[in-house]
Parts: C-alpha cells; structure tokens; sequence
C-alpha cells in the first residue's frame, strides 16, 4: 500500500518534470526540473530496494551533472530569453520521434523478467563481489572511466586557445 | 521537552535500545524528527554565541555581551531582528527561484541527521548505506546555492555561486577519498556500526583522514578560511547578497547547520560518536560535536583568506594526492589486519601523517612560491 502510494506519486512528480525539462523556455528551470526528474528516479530506486544505486543517481546525476549543466548554463549569454531560435525545429522533430518510437518498441517487446527472490540488504557488498569477485566487471568499468577520461583530454584540447 | 525526555532515557550509557523504540514506525518517526528539528536549532544558537563570543575573545575584544547573562541571548536577539526585517526581492529576480533556494539549500542541512546517531540505535534511520547518503545529499545543496546565485539576477549573488560550486566540485573527492578510509576499517557505511567498531577512536588510526576531512569540509561549507564565496571585501556576501529577512535567515541557518554537520559528522566518524565513559552517551555526543566546532572557530580566526588559485592548488596538489596515498596506506593495513587494527598503528599512522605533510609542503608553496593558476 505504502510503497504504491509512494510509486505512483513518484512517477507522476517524474513524468510531469520531465516535461518541464522539455517544455520550459527558460533553460536554468528546465534545468532544475532535470534536477528534480533526476531525484524522483533515486525515489523510485529506493522503492525497489536499491538503495545504493539511488544513493549514487543522486551524488552522480545531482552532485555532478547537473551542476556542471547548470555551470554551462551560467556561462553562456543571453539564455534569460530561452533557447536561442534556429531552423533545426524540423529534424530535431523528426529524430526524436524516431527515437520515441525505438524506446517504445523496445520497451513493449523485451519478456521483462520479475524476481521471485526477495531484495537483498545490504546491497552494497553483493555489488562489490559483481564489481572486484571473480569474473566481475571491474574491466569494462575501467574501460569506461579511460574512455570518458580521454574525452575530456580531447574537450579540452579542441577548446585550449592556441 | 523531548531533549530532555531523550537525556532521561538515556541514562544508562551504552545500553542498547530496542529496535523499534519508542513504540511503532510512525512515532518513530515522528519522535526523532522533533527531536533533530530542535537539536539542529538549539545547537545552531549555540554555535552562533561559541562563535561570536570565541572569536572576540581571540582577537582581543569581548563579543556581544549585552543581551541577557554573558550575551547569552543575543542569537535570540538576532533571530528576532532578522525575522522582523522586510523581505525584499530584486525586480529582475527569478521569483520562483529566488524564493525555492532557501529551501532547497536548508532541507539536505537537515536530512543529514536523519543518519546520525546519537546514541545506540537511536537514529532516525540505520540506514546500511548511512555515510553514502550524507555524501550523495549533502552534495543537493549546491543546487540551492546555485538557484540563489542565478534567480537574485545579481553580479555578485553569481559570482559567489559560480566559486562556490568550483570549491564544493574540488573539495568533494579528497572528502570521500578520506571518508572511505573510515568504511575500510569498520567494515560497514552504517554510522551506527562506525560508531560501534570504533573501539579506539578512528583519529588515531586515521589522523591524515581526520585532518583531511575536516579541511575538505571546512572548505565544502565555505568557513573561513576558504570563504571566499562571500569574501564581503569582493563580492558584498557571495550568493545570498539579494536575500534579506527570513530568507537570509534560512541561509544563515543553512551556513551554520552544515557546520553542525560537518562537526556531527567528524565527532561520529572519527571521535567515536556517543561513546565514552561516565557521562551519557548523548552528552558526549555533543560535548564532542561542541570541541569540533571549537576548532573551527580556531582556524577561521587564526588562517587568512585564501585566494582562487590558493583554493584550488590546494585541493588538487595537497589534498587530493594526499589523500589517494591515505587510501593506499589504510587498505594495506586493512589487508594485513583484517580483524581488528592493533595499537601500534597509532604512532606509525601519526608518523607518516607527519612525514607526509612535511614532503608535500616541500613540493609547492601557497602565496610565497609562484602563483599557480
């Protein structure tokens, strides 16, 4: 009871800031509605016992993206008007329809797959053990951080002035 | 009331309490709620007076100390004023914004001692992932500061925000990386098993971690001497220049309820939380909380300001290195003595803390040496 209470009120604060993110011509709210979109998904995670998983969407997607989003907005001029206009409103159209249509799709064909089993408590050292135990993912993980680490080299070395 | 219906009950020191208490989840709740609502305020005047009377006696001058016996009401006083004044907002603000940003900087202030225990079991929530938590909500807070700086429509309110996120962005990897430390010793993220494992304080097996953490925190919450957030000499008050009335109160209160925190946070990760002999745990508790603070109050007034550069060098050439070789030492103690970290770790830990920050304040000078940018 609870916890369907606490889902359903989730996921509409969800779903309808999401569309603030989308639909509000001043970029630093839409930006802060990303950030409450971003806090209901932890709520949710928490309702499905992953409590460190939301501890992380928080200190990652809270703590870090979106205050590096909303550094790059206050770096930017001239965004109290909104987004600047541009002639790219059609394509921009008809790719997100496109990717509407696979995330859709993808979602209504994928068997999910309910657990029977109950959540475990705490999570935290069975994701270690799928981290650093035998056969973890502790490779593609890093291959991850280097790739993302050799990105920002790039960025920066594209930005530096000569 | 409730504080002191808490102290009675915890007259027995180091007695357990039953899981649930007192009584069902609800009260629960609703018990440890009222009682972290009036902790953090009565503590936060507290502060305020050890503040304001500490520091005048160390630079020589008495403080305020006409309000009632010693000053002792004077964060009263204040608290009035401030809630009296006209609350004024700037014609070009961001009204929603600028209204929000005290509430969005004041809730994760609060919701960080949902986790703390101040006493066995007697928490608002165990949660197993406890310090994970406080660093993943304390790090929501910025969002409120940025809203302030970006929704008052104000040079100097952005200004104060755009360097505040470039210290809390820095400054919050040697605080994990100091933190984990803790976590690798214990065994556990659940501040009450911390607390429970602390069989010698962890300042003694963590003195670099210990003094890391409290540096890295001091400049997470902008004390002095790494305020230049709201240095007045530059940029009138940092982000909440355009906040007056209560809502510069919030902020007020804000500013001393995450040094509430970060001294809640030390005294439970390093001081050993609520235990100690004689007195009730809950007394120790915030004697210890109390000593922290003091200690702050020591550095903002015996440490100059720092400057940009000063701020940064320090937390990418200083903190962060030194904390990675922190990390390194402690998980090859942790390695060798899986079970329990024997005495003889205090001095060699203390050593190479000492021979550590002796090498690295070789390596690269602040303010003397060239200016690093």
């Amino acid at each position: 009871m609870g916890l369907t209470v606490a889902f359903w009120a989730l996921a509409v604060v969800a779903v309808l800031s999401a569309l603030g993110v989308v639909l509000l011509r001043n970029v630093f709210r839409a930006a802060l509605s990303l950030i409450l979109c971003f806090l209901t998904v932890a709520g949710i995670y928490v309702t499905l016992s992953a409590d460190f998983l939301a501890a992380i969407q928080i200190l990652v997607y809270v703590g870090a993206i979106s205050v590096l989003i909303i550094l790059a907005i206050m770096m930017t001029r001239d965004v109290h008007r909104g987004s600047p206009a541009n002639r790219l409103q059609i394509p921009a159209l008809v790719v997100a329809v496109l990717f509407l249509e696979v995330l859709v799709l993808a979602v209504i064909n994928t068997p999910w797959q309910i657990s029977n089993t109950p959540a475990l408590t705490p999570t935290t050292a069975p994701l270690a053990i799928k981290l650093f135990g035998e056969g973890g993912f502790i490779l593609p993980v890093e291959i991850a951080a280097v790739l993302l680490l050799s990105a920002i080299v790039g960025a920066i070395v594209l930005a530096r002035e000569k | 009331m409730a504080i002191i219906d808490f102290v009675i009950n915890s007259r027995v020191p180091m007695q357990a309490l039953p899981p649930d208490w007192p009584g069902g989840f609800w009260w629960h709740w609703l018990f440890f709620t009222v009682v972290i609502i009036g902790f953090v305020l009565t503590m936060v005047m507290g502060f305020i007076y050890i503040e304001r009377r500490g520091m005048g006696y160390m630079q020589s001058r008495l403080g305020p100390n006409r309000t009632g016996p010693f000053g002792l009401l004077q964060p009263v006083a204040d608290a009035l004023k401030v809630l009296l004044k006209e609350n004024i907002v700037p014609t070009t603000a961001d009204k929603l914004v600028h209204w929000l940003a005290p509430i969005v900087a004041f809730a994760p202030a609060l919701m960080i001692f949902a986790v703390i225990p101040f006493q066995d079991k007697a928490l608002l929530a165990d949660l197993n992932i406890g310090i994970l938590y406080i660093v993943a909500i304390s790090s929501v807070s910025t969002v409120g500061v940025f809203m302030a700086g970006w929704g008052s429509s104000s040079k100097y309110s952005l200004l104060g925000a755009m360097r505040n996120v470039a210290a809390v962005v820095s400054y919050e990897i040697p605080l994990v990386l100091a933190v984990v430390g803790v976590v690798m010793i214990a065994g556990s993220m659940s501040l009450n098993q911390i607390v429970l494992a602390q069989n010698i304080p962890f300042i003694l097996l963590q003195p670099l971690g210990c003094l890391l953490f409290f540096v890295a925190g001091c400049a997470e919450i902008n004390r002095s001497p790494f305020d230049l957030m709201e240095a007045d000499s530059e940029i009138v008050a940092g982000f909440h220049t355009e906040y007056s009335g209560m809502k510069f109160a919030m902020f007020y209160l804000v500013e001393y309820a995450e040094a509430l925190a970060i001294s809640a946070i030390i005294t439970t990760l390093f001081l050993g939380g609520w235990r100690g002999p004689l007195l009730p745990p809950i007394l120790w508790f915030v004697l210890k909380v109390v000593i922290v603070f003091f200690v702050m109050v020591w550095t903002r007034t015996t440490l100059p300001r720092v400057r940009i550069d000063q701020l940064m060098a320090l937390a990418w050439k200083f903190l962060l290195p030194l904390a990675l070789i922190n990390l390194v030492i402690t998980a090859i103690q942790v390695l060798i003595w899986p079970t329990a970290l024997p005495w003889i770790l205090v001095p060699v830990n203390f050593a190479i803390m000492v021979v550590l920050i002796l090498i690295w304040s070789k390596f690269f000078k602040l303010g003397l040496g060239r200016i690093e940018v």
